[in-house]
């Protein structure tokens, strides 16, 4: 066989192509990928989807159950409830998407930095972590949210803040596990500098996790939003949020309970998506499960 | 009167890939106070055979076809499972292969030994607790009383696995099913618990069928033996009649496999190529302990174009001191010296050109290969990273290198996960040749593969010594697999170098009681005698 | 295991301080003051206020005093409340959020471990799907809006039980409780499930097996002990958000805890009942943590033995 059979030769199926074939066969998980496919695009495009703006209000109309011209009711200053859905969907996934961002990248960082450096210096990071784990964050998300009033921005890194050091501790953990793995130091061997190690040989091997617990943050992060803002500690009205609408929801549950149970059902259906994409991600990427 | 008498059994797997019949059809005997032994490699089917005849396969896609297994005037294999539970452990008792995995790390030894007499015999955990103790007095454990509320992990390997033997013993049972019982020890405690097996088999009158991939391991102690290949018995017979004139093409690969032989002696001039001075390797203990010595002032010398064998137990330093010399591991102090030059301080940039003339191959071809590069990208990167070929001549390399180590070219593009274990050998292999060096450490490289694979790879080394001149140090605990390799021998116990000499006087004469107790230790005497070769 | 739980506690006190001093300093950050949303009144009132709650000191000062009231275990009399103390206030909500978080636990603890274990021994099948869809519906769908949503039904619709309150009607304790521990009841649903699973496979249950034990010892006797672990470990974390799901729950169903006092606080900038508030709590996490922490070492005998 020569250099130019090399196109003939068969292709093998790479652990990445085998875990999607096995997240494929996954219907929960699929369903879920799809449905917050769906939903983001809906949410992305949205202003130029509705026909009503946000805060358009009809008093005259008052809050009718779901119609013809409000497919999802309309609330108690006549604006229409599918609009406020879709723009308050905007705001909690793009907290969700971004808060996340920053922890993953905070805990990335870190993680892989006290993994690889191992020895004293991880020692010494992973102490500092484990005192900030010790730390209530909630109360102090919610001191923060109270002292600087809500600034989103705040908001963000907040959330992200507290998220980052679970992330880090799981990246640390995979580039321990990794350190030890034969072909690390078969690497070292050969050798190969350390730049060419973490690019070639550990980072691609400790995605898994990371991907996994990525998708399963941002379900907790956009939680987390939506407590803060039923609190009235988050995102404030005339903006939308998913939490902002049901604590508004629940104020009127008893004459209106549409306006209660859209919200609703769309935050829980969203955090089940997630939550199942992320399981069957876990799934298809463990090794243990998978083809040897 | 067979103590078990097992007629044509057949176990088949119903799989969502079809049937499989790991078990198809075997009929064998087993007699009190004598040894069966079965031998087979993984996945002949061997332990899935005797675990069926208590009912311990996964029933589901498991299920017993066809047979009839006799014990004690009962056909087992209809046995309800409410009666079978009655079997277990008091009729026939199961040793497994790993001890660290077989006891449960939460309960105390005590807690688990009387488990089946307080199930079996209702005894009151007082006379239960007694008899456990006897027990384990009776395997060979010291101060049995207060060890008895040890925990597992209290125990070293061979402990445990006594530990374990006493669980299948106290309930006094006829017959015992013994899993690769001493796969996972030590060479010397191999040759401890197979004697102590001995020993108990003939003061209770026991039957035992001993389960292993290893003929040398059953050599010595088995009285009859069954082949095993895909679910059926390709031969059985008595002891001797197998090893000396086996009828089947399979017993007689078996046989060949098991590394026997000394390597004929290859005379030159011995010329230096790594010089060891004095050194000192040591890891921190865990949480503040004392440190460990791993290494702990050697001093050897590797020729060029020999092998020499490091030899050792578990625990001895042998990986640490072959990692300490590629700078895997950074030692305290001492003196290597590779071809003249001091290798203990260089800085990573002056090792690197070094590193291109001194390679090493892992023990565990699983995790010795980045499972996200295919056989390819493994082979390529050391070849474009010391520069031994450009891009154009890249691919004509990579497939030379495949040829030299037994790899089918059209396999190029694949992942490790989609080999074997000994083709993943052959990469690793490969991958340590590519940039044609000088020098290679061969950490226990076959000791992770079947009997026959194994021959295989130690001739593949072989051969590729003698092709590219390499001096070599290969690693094992293995003594016949030394034996049939190296010129030289080398053995070392807790860090110390015990003894040194060429293989032909290590095996002759063995100055030092350790090496002795190893030598003694080696399993197979039967089949060495059978062997023509000298030594 | 001396040494370890003293090393713990040691690591545990600069970890309150920190909580006492970031909070301290961030309230006072925060722009306005304890009175300014009052009507306004007259600078010598303004000011007879202020000394009267140390506020003209310089805000080290301040620092200080309140640590050495905090040794004492004065935290300080609280601002909207004039007359009355922080821990009086602490002392009235203590005893109701401890008892609400109590039966969220018990319920969380009781329906978590069983459906994790059930689910575990059949996994992919039917036993499987249903109770760990239970958990997921419980992880998903927020207390805020379970609550609301089971008050609708069961308080609104079908009337069958209060809306609100606590130890007032019978049986308005049920809602809250539920509420409050339906996602930890998930959480744990999940976490005994994944250590189970991890246990079945393991190879001293063939063994158990094999010296003939019936299944049901099997898995009771050898296999919860490992299995549970996760469970063990997790109740730490739990207790610290149990505390601040109550937050919510107190708020939907009026019920006069410490969290909801805590949010009343934090809105009306009563500053020094949201700082003895918060470093209550927080030093109430930080403990159970310790507890948690140690428990787990202590059950796995391999630690146990390392720390000895």
């Amino acid at each position: 066989m020569t250099t130019a059979d090399l196109h003939v030769i068969p292709r093998g199926v790479s652990l990445w192509q085998d875990a999607w074939t096995r997240l494929r066969k996954n219907k929960l998980a699929m369903a879920g990928l799809v449905f917050l496919l769906l939903v983001t695009l809906l949410c992305l495009l949205t202003p130029w989807l509705v026909a009503y703006g946000y805060e358009q209000q009809d008093l005259r109309l008052g809050a009718v159950p779901p119609s013809a011209d409000h497919w999802l009711g309309t609330d108690t200053f006549g604006r229409d409830q599918l609009t406020r859905i879709l723009y308050g969907g905007r705001m909690s996934l793009a907290v969700g998407f971004i808060a996340t961002a920053v922890a993953l990248l905070i805990g990335v960082t870190y993680g892989a930095i006290a993994g690889y450096a191992g020895g004293r210096i991880d020692n010494a990071m992973m102490r500092l972590v484990d005192m900030l784990y010790a730390l209530p964050f909630m109360i102090f998300i919610i001191l923060l949210m109270v002292v600087f009033g809500r600034n989103l921005l705040l908001l963000f890194l907040a959330i992200g803040a507290v998220e980052w050091l679970t992330m880090a501790r799981i990246v640390r953990g995979q580039i321990l596990s990794l350190r030890q793995q034969e072909f690390v130091e078969a690497a070292v061997s050969l050798g190969l500098g350390p730049v060419a190690i973490v690019w070639r040989h550990l980072i691609p091997n400790a995605l898994g996790p990371v991907i996994v617990y990525t998708t399963l943050t941002i379900p907790n992060v956009m939680l987390l939003e939506a407590l803060l803002s039923f609190l009235g500690l988050g995102v404030q009205a005339p903006a939308a949020s998913w939490g902002l609408l049901i604590s508004s929801g629940v104020e009127t549950m008893e004459e209106y309970p549409w306006l209660l149970i859209f919200p609703g059902l769309t935050l829980t259906l969203s955090l089940f998506a997630l939550n199942f994409l992320g399981d069957g991600l876990r799934d298809a990427l463990d090794p243990r499960t998978a083809k040897d | 009167m067979a103590l078990l008498d097992v007629t044509d059994l057949k176990v088949h797997f119903h799989t969502r890939n079809g049937v499989v019949p790991a078990v198809d059809g075997i009929s064998f005997r087993v007699e009190a106070g004598k040894t069966l032994a079965i031998i087979g490699e993984s996945g002949s089917g061997k332990s899935i055979a005797c675990y069926s005849l208590v009912g311990l396969i996964p029933k589901p896609p498991g299920r017993i076809e066809d047979g009839c297994a006799l014990f004690e005037g009962q056909d087992l294999l209809t046995l309800s499972e409410a009666q079978l539970r009655k079997v277990r452990g008091k009729g026939i008792s199961i040793i497994f292969q790993d001890p660290m995995t077989s006891l449960n790390p939460y309960m105390t030894i005590g807690e688990q030994l009387i488990e089946p007499l307080q199930l079996h015999f209702s005894m009151s955990r007082r006379d239960a607790w007694q008899k456990g103790i006897q027990t384990l007095e009776e395997v060979g454990i010291q101060n049995a009383e207060r060890r008895m509320h040890a925990y597992p992990f209290e125990f070293s390997g061979g402990m445990r696995q006594r530990v374990v033997i006493a669980m299948a013993l106290v309930a006094e049972p006829q017959l015992i099913i013994a899993d690769e019982p001493t796969t996972a020890l030590d060479v010397t405690v191999q040759a401890q618990i197979l004697k102590l097996l001995r020993d108990l088999q003939q003061r209770r009158n026991i039957g035992v069928i001993f389960i292993s991939h290893d003929l040398s391991v059953v050599a010595d102690i088995a009285d009859n033996i069954c082949v095993m290949q895909d679910g059926r018995f390709v031969e059985q017979g008595e002891r001797m009649a197998i090893f000396q004139t086996p009828q089947h093409e399979y017993t007689r690969k078996l046989l060949a496999a098991v590394p026997a032989g000394a390597k004929r002696p290859v005379s030159h001039s011995p010329e230096p190529l790594i010089t060891i001075t004095d050194l000192y390797t040591q890891f921190y203990g865990n949480r503040g302990g004392p440190a460990v010595k791993a290494v702990d002032g050697i001093s050897l010398q590797i020729n060029r174009h020999e092998i020499l064998g490091l030899v050792g137990e578990s625990g001895s330093g042998k990986s640490t001191l072959g990692r300490s010399i590629l700078r895997l591991l950074q030692p305290c102090s001492g003196s290597i010296r590779f071809d003249g030059r001091e290798l203990v301080h260089l800085s990573a940039a002056e090792l690197k050109p070094l590193r291109r003339r001194m390679q090493m191959i892992f023990q565990d071809p699983y995790s010795s290969l980045n499972p996200r590069m295919t056989v390819y990208d493994t082979l390529a990167e050391p070849l474009l990273l010391h520069g031994v070929v450009d891009r154009k001549g890249l691919d004509t390399a990579v497939f030379e290198l495949m040829d030299a180590v037994g790899l089918a070219r059209a396999n190029v593009l694949r992942y490790p996960h989609e080999f074997s274990g000994g083709q993943r050998q052959r990469i690793a292999i490969g991958r340590a040749i590519g940039t044609k060096p000088e020098f290679i450490v061969a950490d226990e490289p076959v000791s992770a593969l079947d009997v026959t694979i194994q021959a295989q790879i130690l001739d593949l080394l072989l051969d590729l010594v003698a092709r590219f001149n390499l001096s070599m140090l290969f690693i094992s605990h293995d003594l016949a697999v030394v034996r049939y390799l190296a010129d030289r021998i080398v053995v070392m116990k807790a860090g110390k170098l015990v003894e040194s000499g060429t293989t032909h006087d290590m095996f002759t004469s063995p100055q030092q009681p350790y090496t002795q107790a190893l030598l003694a230790a080696i399993p197979g005497r039967v089949l060495r005698d059978l062997d023509d070769s000298p030594l | 295991m001396w040494r370890f739980t003293v090393l713990r506690v040691l690591q545990a006190i600069p970890v309150i301080l920190t909580v006492i001093t970031l909070t301290f300093f961030l309230i006072r950050a925060a722009p306005g003051g304890p009175f300014s949303s009052e009507k306004a009144v007259s600078p010598q009132v303004q000011a007879a206020l202020e000394a009267r709650y140390r506020l003209d000191q310089p805000i080290l000062q301040q620092y200080f005093s309140y640590l050495a009231d905090l040794a004492h275990g004065d935290l300080g009399p609280t601002f909207r409340y004039p007359g009355r103390t922080v821990d009086e206030l602490i002392v009235d909500g203590l005893p109701i959020t401890a008892e609400l978080g109590f039966y969220a636990l018990m319920i969380a603890l009781v329906l978590g471990v069983t459906a994790g274990v059930v689910a575990s021994l059949k996994p992919n099948t039917l036993q499987d799907y249903v109770p760990m869809g239970a958990a997921m519906v419980g992880i998903c769908m927020p207390s805020f809006l379970l609550g609301p949503l089971l008050v609708l039904v069961f308080g609104i619709w079908l009337q069958w039980l209060p809306v609100s309150g606590w130890g007032s009607t019978p049986g308005d304790k049920l809602l809250p409780s539920i509420t409050l521990g339906a996602m930890y009841a998930g959480y744990i649903a999940r976490l005994s499930r994944a250590g189970m699973l991890e246990v079945l496979s393991q190879d001293y249950l063939r063994t158990a097996r094999a010296k003939g034990l019936p299944e049901y010892v099997v898995i009771l006797k050898h296999a919860l002990r490992g299995g549970l672990f996760p469970v063990v470990s997790y109740l730490g974390p739990a207790f610290a958000y149990l505390l601040s799901g109550s937050f919510v729950v107190e708020t939907i169903f009026q019920i006069p805890g410490l969290g909801r006092f805590y949010i009343q606080a934090a809105f009306n900038r009563d500053y020094t009942m949201i700082l003895g508030t918060t470093v209550f709590l927080a030093t109430l996490i930080v403990v159970f943590n310790l507890l948690s922490d140690i428990a787990a070492t202590w059950l796995n005998p391999r630690l146990r033995y390392q720390y000895k």
